[in-house]
């Protein structure tokens, strides 16, 4: 186990490093950079923002420091925020894309879990046309159609909820922005709970357990549904990483502090040092999460030690 | 406007004093409300308002943006303020005076002013403050617009030490600030947060934090007290302001929300008192369902189609440029396309006081004539509908300059027969594309005045002007515009600087389109909320009414 984990984490380092190198040059080629804007900035000014911002040395030397200064943990100040480290901006943003994201997945997965459970056990009749009618819309209206709707349902028009911003960070600005995170994922992850659990429970130790005469729900429950698990775990890796950093059109539509909307206005504004930091960040996260499902999926199904 | 005096709502004004602290104001002056309207002050004088984007930084002298300069005119006072019609009056200095040759201003600071800790604001202050903007160790995005002061442009290139600068101290309350060269808008040009004071120990102290919430000492209405970055900013009255008693709202908070419809959303739920913007595409719901709520009125920008005049087809060819504007049916694109209520426009300066506009012959004919013209001009200029002309229109990745482009394009096709390419690229590609001049043939273009002067204007398409991507190099019109720079008679360079737009119009590098306008939700409740051409708020001027 110890050797698994350490072999894992030693195969991510160049793993990340080549993607910060990939996203370093990248933004470096996109057209444009930091300071240009429609206003008149005069050459002399524009000399002293790039050296002071370590622009001017050739770009091997700037990726090198660029490294140096990543190692000792330090992100660089940001280009736009100029009040701002990047590790600052991260720290800000992060918990409140986490808490969305984490509340999130966890409203997928119970959700999705139940439905789909639900769906399989009535395979063909309605209950389970129901689900996968549901869900089928769910996976089809994009979030930028789902959030303005809600939102001027039970904002606008009931005004039960806050249209937009944290406030004090409390269920009541959350709750939409959740909902309409999760309900894509809702759908997706019934859908695959319903297809694993029928063929979980077509297996023959499923039969051998009904020929015991064991209750439905309990054979499902203790014996169908932990195998029936393994496709959505699989799943969860990705889907964590994509509710945390893809709650992107959520921030912005519901005007949340999230960290999602410094990587698209980062890379608009050609803030080199918030889009690679955004971007190692995510990185590093996502390594981490496959890691965490990798152990997980070894403790559901056995063979996966082997 | 804080003139009136009044006598009525004791318990709320002792209210909204008891909230504001124990400021050094002993009495409160009372604000127009009541008497004959019968208008109340609301108990919660606390005023929200939608923000556009994220501010850069809340640092006056390094901020650019028009979201940050909203906050900053709250924060900061300077030494000169711009009322709603636009003329200056005194703020941070009480009085003034201008020497002969147009070169010296003195101002004498206000006494009694304070920095929001309690700190006198003196005339070392300002001078710290005026030579930290130009100080290349700044990063000043927008030091040029500082140079009109003497040494100002040598400082920023680094050539000399900041304390060069033309500015003295010459005791505690009186600032005298020495200019290059007659500036007549240069009293104008104080009121932008380049020109603002910053609290020299605590820029000492905190360095580039300095402007983060807790380390910021301002010398405005309001002292910032929370800054979340993509959440909210939100600051309080400055108990030490020393105009504090007429100060009506205790507490301003600023949300940045770029996205309009969110923001539509936010007002609507009463979430925000104002709105930043609105969108386009929004403008005929809100006409119908919030009409006494929509303040539109003029701001000071062109938005035009820049010719690149370097290369063909239009180097060269004056008919051409001419024949293409003269195609366009301006009437049309501000009434069905742009759509909320967009002045048509045939010249390059907005219409401002003190300056005439410099309409051509053919602003005042029909359309018809317009295009019959067009039509002779575009076959002078050596093409005819036979052969057609091929062009590429570039824009910025925008829904609205999209449509105006479709527009325009088919208007070209009709009149003239004129086939057009249209492009989109994302912002700083556009930006790039645009100035490297290679490739351009027409692109999409937008001027918004720094400050309330036809020069800001003017001046853009000087041939060695940094923005000026049309590449139009003129010598007659540089000419002029180097001389009205030095000439100190304002009549004199009034005519200058009309004669300048008047050469600038027949040459016709730029197509302009339609002068720009604010257009904003402001809720009933908000009072004082005064249009002006500069689009310039200060929340001290407002108030929030019982509703």
């Amino acid at each position: 186990m110890l050797r698994f984990t350490l072999n894992r984490l030693l195969g991510a380092i160049p793993t990340l490093l080549i993607l910060i190198a990939v996203a370093f040059f990248l933004i470096r080629m996109a057209p444009g950079g930091p300071f240009d804007s429609e206003r008149q900035l005069p050459p002399e000014i524009e000399a002293n923002l790039r050296a002071a911002y370590n622009l001017d040395a050739p770009l091997h030397q700037q990726f090198l420091r660029y490294l140096a200064d990543l190692a000792r943990g330090d992100f660089g100040p940001s280009f736009q925020y100029r009040d701002f480290t990047v590790t600052e901006l991260i720290a800000s943003g992060f918990p409140v894309s986490l808490r969305l994201g984490g509340l999130a997945l966890l409203l997928a997965l119970v959700l999705g879990v139940t439905a789909g459970t639900l769906a399989a056990m009535r395979q063909n009749r309605a209950p389970d046309y129901a689900v996968m009618a549901v869900s089928m819309t769910g996976i089809s209206v994009p979030n930028f159609v789902m959030a303005p709707l809600l939102v001027l349902v039970f904002a606008v028009l009931l005004g039960w909820l806050p249209a937009g911003g944290l406030g004090d960070g409390g269920w009541r600005h959350l709750l939409l922005p959740v909902i309409c995170l999760a309900l894509p994922q809702v759908a997706y992850i019934a859908r695959l709970t319903r297809g694993s659990m029928i063929e979980v429970l077509r297996s023959h130790f499923i039969r051998t357990a009904r020929a015991q005469g064991l209750a439905m729900h309990t054979i499902v429950l203790r014996h169908a549904l932990k195998p029936a698990l393994l496709p959505v775990v699989s799943f969860l890796g990705p889907a964590a990483a994509g509710l945390i950093t893809g709650s992107v059109v959520i921030e912005q539509i519901f005007g949340l502090p999230g960290l999602g909307r410094y990587f698209v206005q980062g890379a608009l504004n050609r803030d080199y040092t918030l889009v690679m930091g955004v971007v190692v960040f995510y990185g590093a996260l996502i390594i981490l999460f496959n890691f965490l499902v990798d152990l997980l999926y070894g403790w559901l199904d056995p063979r996966v030690k082997a | 406007m804080h003139s009136h005096r009044l006598s009525l709502m004791g318990a709320v004004l002792a209210a909204a004093l008891f909230t504001a602290g124990c400021g050094p104001a002993e009495q409160r002056t009372a604000v127009p409300i009541g008497g004959a309207s019968g208008a109340e002050l609301a108990e919660r004088q606390v005023f929200r308002r939608g923000n556009g984007a994220e501010p850069e930084t809340l640092d006056p002298h390094r901020a650019t943006s028009v979201t940050a300069g909203n906050i900053a005119r709250d924060l900061f006072e300077g030494l000169t303020e711009m009322t709603p019609d636009g003329s200056v009056k005194p703020a941070a200095a009480e009085s003034w005076t201008i020497s002969e040759d147009s070169l010296v201003y003195t101002f004498r600071l206000r006494s009694g002013a304070r920095w929001s800790n309690g700190d006198p604001v003196t005339a070392g202050d300002w001078l710290f403050s005026l030579r930290r903007a130009v100080d290349p160790a700044t990063l000043s995005d927008y030091a040029a617009i500082l140079y009109p002061i003497e040494g100002a442009r040598a400082i920023v290139a680094g050539e000399a030490a900041p304390d060069t600068l033309g500015v003295q101290a010459l005791d505690e309350q009186t600032l005298e600030i020495r200019l290059a060269a007659p500036t007549p808008y240069f009293l104008g040009l104080l009121t932008h947060s380049m020109s603002y004071p910053v609290h020299p120990p605590s820029v000492e102290r905190h360095g580039e934090r300095y402007a983060r919430a807790g380390n910021l000492v301002s010398n405005g209405a309001y002292q910032l007290t929370e800054w979340v970055v993509q959440s909210h900013i939100r600051a309080v009255r400055n108990p030490y302001y020393w105009n504090d008693a007429e100060t009506v709202i205790n507490e301003v908070w600023y949300y940045p929300i770029d996205n309009q419809d969110a923001e539509l959303r936010r007002y609507r739920t009463g979430e925000l008192d104002m709105t930043e913007k609105v969108s386009s595409r929004q403008v005929d719901w809100i006409q119908r369902n919030l009409a006494d709520e929509f303040v539109i009125s003029p701001y000071f920008g062109t938005y035009y189609y820049g010719l690149n005049v370097t290369r063909a087809p239009f180097q060269g060819n004056r008919e051409l440029r001419l024949a293409l504007s003269m195609a366009i049916d301006r009437d049309v694109i501000t009434e069905r396309i742009s759509g909320t209520g967009e002045i048509p426009a045939y010249s390059w300066v907005p219409p401002i006081p003190g300056y005439t506009q410099q309409l051509p012959e053919w602003a005042g004919w029909t359309q018809a004539e317009r295009e019959a013209e067009a039509r002779r001009l575009f076959e002078q200029s050596g093409h005819a509908a036979e052969s057609p002309l091929v062009l590429e229109l570039i824009y910025n990745t925008d829904d609205n300059h999209r449509r105006l482009a479709t527009a325009i394009a088919s208007m070209w096709q009709e009149v003239l027969g004129v086939e057009t390419r249209l492009s989109n690229q994302e912002w700083k590609v556009f930006l790039q594309t645009r100035r490297e001049r290679r490739q351009t043939q027409v692109f999409r273009s937008g001027w918004i005045g720094d400050y309330l002067d036809a020069f800001t204007f003017t001046e853009l398409l000087h041939s060695t002007y940094g923005l000026n991507d049309t590449g139009y190099a003129s010598e007659r019109y540089d000419e002029l515009v180097d001389t009205a720079a030095l000439e100190a008679d304002p009549a004199r360079r009034r005519a200058l600087l009309e004669e300048a737009e008047r050469v600038l119009i027949d040459d016709h590098p730029i197509i302009p389109l339609y002068f720009y306008v604010t257009a904003r939700l402001v809720k009933p409740w908000v009072g004082g909320y005064v249009p002006n051409i500069m689009d310039q708020h200060y929340t001290k001027n407002l108030y929030i009414l019982k509703h």
